[in-house]
C-alpha cells in the first residue's frame, strides 16, 4: 500500500491597485500581506479582541499619526513570509501574493482551507485598504493570467513514496492532467497562444494550457511543463517525494477544487500501487494540452503514441473505471477514506453530464459557469467573442471582493459550510503535522523564532534554540501530540516532553 | 486492456485538426439562457465601473 496523499495547494494571486499611477505589485503584495499580519498581531495582543471591521478607522495618512496599543500598525514593504495558526504559509512570491494551505489529509479539507485562504485574502484587501489613500483601492483575483500573456499558477503538491519510479509517476500523471481539464478549467476568453486570435479560439476551457511548452522539467516560469521535476520533499527525503503539480487552474467552484485534487490524489496512488493499468501516451502531450482547452466540444480525437486516437472525456471514463477496481482491491483508506468515496461519485457525476449535458455543470465546473454568463451576455447584447465586455466579465468572475464577484453570483454549489471556513482562517487540520505547527504557533508565537514545512524552532530562554523535526507529515496530529501541547506550559517544556 | 482497445478507433488518414467544434450550447443552454436573466441583471448592477478600461488596463508580472 502506498504513503498517504498528503495534500497542499499554493495559489498565487493576482493583484493590482487601482486608481495608482504605477502600481508596484511587490509593494502591493507586501502591503497587503503586512496589513493582515499586523491586524493579527493587535488583535493578539490588544486583549480584548478586535472586530475585523472597524467602521470609524480613516484610511492611508492617518495610519501613522496616532501611537497607543490600539493605533493602526506601521506598514513595511518587505518582503513579507508569515507562518499562519492555521499552519498556512502567506508570503510574497515574485510579484504575487501566494498563500499555501497547510497540509491536509484529504480532498475536502483542501477545500475547507483553500476556502480559507481565500477568506484571509478578503480579509487583507479590507485591511490593506484602510491604509491606502482615498481614491485608491488594492483588488486581488484568484485566476491565472491577466489575459496578455502572463501567468502565474495555483500549484497542488502530492506526498508519494520515494520508490516508486518517476517515470512512471510523469507517464500517467501527464495523461491525467491533460484530460482532467475538462473538469478543472476556470475557463478563458480568447487565447494567449502566439499566434492564436480569437476567431480561431473564442473560449477555452482553462487559464493554463496557453502557458505549457515542455512535457517534463524543472521550470516554473519559462518554459513550463506538464510534469515539474521540483524535488524539495519537505519531508524524509528518504521514504517520500512531494510531486509538485503546476499544470491547475486556481478554481472558485469548490467542486472543482475537489474534483482536482480528489482525483489526482487517487490517481497517483493507483500509480504508486501499480494499478493504474497501461498507460494512454500522447503523440503530442503540449499539443493535446492545448487541443483539450480548446475544444468547446469535448469530442475531439487525440493522438495517441500507437496511431490509434482517444477523446479526453473516453481516457476520464476509463481512469474512473480503473480507479473504481483500484478502489475495491485497495481501498481508499491512503486518499481520505469516504472523502475519496465521494470523490469518485461526483467524479462519475462530472463525466456522465460532460458527455450527456456539459451546460448541467454550470453549478459546480468553473468553465461552465463562466461560459453560460459570457453566453447569456452575447445573447442579450448581441455581441461577438472580441466585445471588450466579455474579458470584463471573465476577469471579474475571479474577483475576491464579495461587492464584485461573480463566481460568488453564479449559484456554484457549496461543499463546505462557512462557519468551519471562518474557523479554518485561524485553526489547522487536526490530522496532519499542520496541527502540530498550528498549535505551537497559536500558543507560543513569540518564542517560535522560525517555522518552515518540516521543522520548528524555539528559543526556549537557554543559550542555544532547539529545533524540532517534523519530517513525517502525517505525525504531529491532534491525536499523535495534542495531548503533549496541552499539557506542556512552555515550549522548553514540550520540548523535555518530546525528547523524553 | 480489452475494453481500452475497444475504445479505440483508428486514427484519421490525415490531421485530427480537421474535427469541426460544436459549439456546447444545445437545447439545454437554450433552457438555462432562460434562468441567466436574473443573473445578467446582477452582473449589470455589480459590474466594475469602467470595466473595460479596468480589464484593459489589468497587466500582471507572471509569477510561479
Amino acid at each position: 500500500m502506498g504513503v498517504h496523499k498528503v495534500l497542499g495547494i499554493e495559489t498565487e494571486y493576482g493583484i493590482v491597485v487601482k486608481g495608482q499611477a504605477d502600481s508596484n505589485p511587490v509593494s502591493a503584495s507586501s502591503l497587503l500581506i503586512n496589513a493582515y499580519v499586523n491586524e493579527l498581531e493587535r488583535e493578539r495582543t490588544a486583549g480584548p479582541k478586535v472586530a475585523w471591521d472597524f467602521e470609524d478607522e480613516s484610511p492611508g495618512k492617518d495610519a501613522r499619526g496616532s501611537a497607543g496599543p490600539s493605533s493602526p500598525p506601521e506598514v513595511e514593504t518587505h518582503l513579507v513570509n508569515a507562518v499562519l495558526t492555521n499552519g498556512a504559509r502567506y508570503y510574497v512570491d515574485h510579484a504575487h501574493p501566494e498563500l499555501s494551505t497547510p497540509e491536509c489529509a484529504d480532498a475536502r479539507s483542501i477545500v475547507v482551507w483553500d476556502r480559507a485562504a481565500e477568506e484571509i485574502v478578503r480579509r487583507s484587501m479590507v485591511a490593506a485598504n484602510r491604509l491606502l489613500p482615498e481614491g485608491q483601492e488594492l483588488v486581488v483575483h484568484k485566476n491565472n493570467s491577466d489575459g496578455k500573456g502572463n501567468s502565474y499558477g495555483c500549484h497542488e503538491n502530492y506526498l508519494m513514496g520515494r520508490s516508486v519510479p518517476f517515470g512512471r509517476i510523469v507517464s500517467h500523471a501527464t495523461t491525467h492532467f491533460i484530460t482532467r481539464q475538462l473538469f478543472t478549467g476556470s475557463g478563458k476568453v480568447g487565447s494567449e497562444a502566439p499566434g492564436v486570435g480569437i476567431d480561431e479560439v473564442p473560449y477555452q476551457l482553462t487559464q493554463r494550457a496557453d502557458f505549457f511548452e515542455a512535457e517534463v522539467g524543472l521550470e516554473t516560469t519559462l518554459k513550463r511543463p506538464i510534469v515539474n521535476t521540483r524535488d524539495e520533499p519537505h519531508a524524509d527525503a528518504q521514504k517520500y517525494r512531494r510531486l509538485h503539480v503546476i499544470t491547475g487552474d486556481a478554481n472558485c467552484s469548490e467542486m472543482a477544487t475537489f474534483l482536482k485534487v480528489g482525483t489526482t490524489a487517487i490517481v497517483l496512488a493507483m500509480v504508486e500501487d501499480d494499478a493504474a493499468g497501461p498507460v494512454f501516451s500522447f503523440r503530442s502531450p503540449v499539443q493535446a494540452m492545448r487541443k483539450v482547452s480548446y475544444d468547446l466540444s469535448l469530442s475531439r480525437p487525440l493522438e495517441l503514441t500507437d496511431g490509434t486516437t482517444i477523446t479526453a472525456l473516453e481516457v476520464q471514463e476509463e481512469l474512473l473505471r480503473r480507479a473504481r477496481a483500484w478502489a475495491d482491491q485497495h481501498g481508499l483508506e491512503t486518499v481520505g477514506g469516504e472523502v475519496a468515496a465521494r470523490v469518485l461519485d461526483e467524479w462519475e457525476r462530472v463525466l456522465h453530464l460532460l458527455a450527456t449535458d456539459p451546460m448541467a455543470l454550470a453549478d459546480r465546473i468553473d468553465w461552465v459557469a463562466k461560459y453560460r454568463m459570457l453566453e447569456g451576455y452575447r445573447d442579450r447584447h448581441s455581441v461577438d467573442w472580441s466585445h471588450p465586455t466579455l474579458g470584463a466579465l471573465a476577469l471579474q468572475y475571479h474577483d475576491l471582493r464579495p461587492e464584485r464577484s461573480l463566481a460568488g453570483r453564479a449559484g456554484l454549489v457549496r461543499l463546505v459550510g462557512d462557519e468551519e471556513v471562518h474557523r479554518a482562517m485561524t485553526e489547522p487540520p487536526e490530522d496532519t503535522r499542520a496541527y502540530f505547527r498550528g498549535r505551537c504557533l497559536q500558543r507560543w508565537a513569540s518564542q517560535v523564532v522560525a517555522a518552515n514545512w518540516d521543522s520548528i524552532v524555539f528559543d526556549v530562554g537557554s543559550s542555544a534554540l532547539r529545533r524540532v523535526p517534523m519530517m513525517e507529515p502525517m505525525r504531529g496530529t491532534r491525536a499523535h501530540v495534542g495531548t503533549v501541547l496541552d499539557e506542556s506550559n512552555d515550549p522548553a517544556d514540550l520540548v523535555a516532553r518530546l525528547s523524553a | 486492456m480489452a475494453e481500452r482497445e475497444q475504445k479505440r478507433k483508428p486514427a484519421p488518414a490525415r490531421e485530427v485538426e480537421e474535427v469541426a467544434d460544436a459549439p456546447v450550447t444545445s437545447e439545454t443552454g437554450e433552457k438555462l439562457k432562460a434562468d441567466i436573466d436574473d443573473l445578467l441583471d446582477e452582473i449589470d448592477e455589480v459590474l466594475e465601473t469602467n470595466a473595460e478600461d479596468f480589464v484593459r488596463s489589468y497587466v500582471q508580472k507572471g509569477g510561479e
